[in-house]
């Protein structure tokens, strides 16, 4: 029988129930996760309009268009990461739980994650077939982006969680995450281009699974750092 | 030790102690500047491949180590203002973030000049010039958000961890920026790979990096102070100061 006051259950528990309720939360919102998705889309065609159709040119410059468009497209999920929370007072009482906040905050990016980052992978090969990507990519295209939109939402959540009080961060948003994004980028769309040019492709991924451990070990923390400055200031 | 940390913590204390420092730091600053800057451009011997064009590396050079290293210690100093809440702290980082923009611009421009006689145009994607402009967009960040709030204590706070993640980030981004140039642009032309320099081209090229990190501290301390007293306009110590009656 546990104390008045103490909570029932460890820090499992509270993940869980963190998990769960943003799972449900984006999954009644279904616009919030197909809008990054409609946006990719959106952006890859203007590509092929805006600079050629000429499938040879797409095919050298389809791995870099993939990626940034779906960077992009992460990004602009990033706004709304805590601005719901933040608006109805939840994100306070997530401040205020025993619990360990760098804990809760990384199951919040891990339904980011699960909810735009993944879908994005998914969704890139099809788009890759619209740039005449090179066969024999594909799969690294989609192996690429979903380890490096992992890292993309852990970075781009302590920019989320740093702008968040603000009425208008949306623009500032971007100016601090988009350098943060490049080692990402790199290596990213190097794989693919790895890929089409037959090298082996273990190293690059090697080198997003090394970013994203890192992100892993650092990100939690800055998040909870500036989740408490937006709340507190 | 720890009364001497507090006692240096204490804006009066450092606004005395510095009025006394700043001064040497200037004219270590003039004497370095104008030495290297003579010694380099006028008295050194020109280059055997680029003539006298890498003369832009007595302004180049001392700007990008400074540009790195303001960043560092502006990181520094948000990591010591969040642990330990000692404001003078954020306010010298509060200085610091907008001469560290500028060096990082002085790099970038005149590496862009150097390309034109070196390149043959003005920008190219060279792996520095490449992080060096991402150094740019972090101070410009760090600027912003610093900028973008109400109250200054979040804005101190929120700049000091932007400042910190970008410290972590600036190696890998370096590193990472390193790589994907070898990979697409091999190096037809290489700054860094000349034989190494003679003598009397390094001696003025290290007078004015030391000259460029004397200046940086005379201005963080000149513009510390004001910043201080900006901030403690209200306690007594600074009306007496400025002359004000109680």
């Amino acid at each position: 029988m546990p104390r008045v006051g103490e909570p029932e259950g460890g820090v499992m528990v509270a993940i869980r129930a963190t998990l769960r309720r943003d799972l449900v939360l984006l999954l009644r919102r279904r616009s919030e996760v197909l809008n990054p998705l409609v946006f990719f889309a959106l952006v890859i065609t203007l590509f092929p309009i805006g600079i050629s159709p000429d499938p040879e040119l797409l095919a050298t410059i389809a791995p870099g268009l993939l990626w940034v468009a779906a960077l992009l497209a992460a990004l602009l999920s990033l706004d709304g990461l805590f601005r719901g929370d933040y608006e109805d007072g939840s994100l306070e009482q997530l401040l205020l739980s025993p619990q360990p906040l760098p804990a809760l905050a990384m199951a919040k990016v891990a339904v980011h994650w699960l909810l735009t980052g993944l879908p994005l992978a998914l969704m890139a090969p099809v788009l890759g077939i619209m740039l005449a990507l090179p066969a024999g990519s594909y799969l690294v295209l989609a192996l690429s982006l979903a380890l490096g939109s992992a890292s993309l939402s852990l970075i781009g959540a302590i920019g989320a969680a740093l702008t968040v009080g603000l009425s208008r961060g949306g623009v500032l948003l971007s100016l601090l995450v988009l350098p943060l994004y490049i080692p990402v980028l790199i290596f990213g769309a190097g794989a693919v281009q790895a890929a089409i040019l037959g090298a082996g492709v273990s190293a690059h991924l090697a080198i997003l699974g090394a970013l994203l451990a890192v992100a892993m070990i650092f990100a939690p923390w800055a998040i909870a750092a500036s989740l408490r400055i937006s709340i507190n200031g | 030790m720890w009364a001497f940390i507090h006692k240096l913590g204490s804006p009066k204390w450092f606004y005395a102690i510095s009025e006394r420092l700043m001064p040497w730091f200037w004219v270590a600053a003039v004497a370095l500047i104008l030495i290297g800057g003579v010694w380099g451009l006028a008295f050194a011997p020109a280059d055997y491949q680029q003539g006298n064009s890498f003369r832009i590396i007595y302004v180049h050079v001392p700007a990008a180590f400074l540009a790195q290293s303001i960043f560092v210690a502006m990181a520094a100093a948000g990591f010591v203002f969040m642990v330990w809440k000692i404001k003078l702290a954020d306010m010298a980082a509060a200085v610091m973030a907008p001469l560290g923009a500028g060096m990082t611009f002085v790099a970038l421009f005149s590496g862009a000049v150097w390309g034109v006689p070196t390149w043959g145009t003005w920008w190219q994607w060279d792996a520095r010039l490449t992080s060096m402009l991402i150094l740019f967009f972090l101070y410009v960040g760090v600027i912003a958000l610093r900028g973008a709030f109400a109250s200054r204590d979040s804005a101190s706070r929120a700049a000091s961890v932007l400042a910190m993640v970008g410290v972590i980030n600036i190696p890998i981004i370096k590193y990472s920026v390193e790589w994907w140039y070898t990979l697409h642009q091999p190096a037809t032309f290489s700054v860094t790979s000349r034989p190494a320099m003679p003598m009397e081209m390094w001696l003025p090229l290290l007078l004015m990096v030391l000259g460029f990190y004397s200046f940086f501290i005379a201005v963080t301390l000149m513009r510390t102070r004001s910043e201080i007293l900006r901030r403690e306009s209200s306690k007594r110590w600074v009306r007496e100061l400025v002359g004000e009656g109680p």
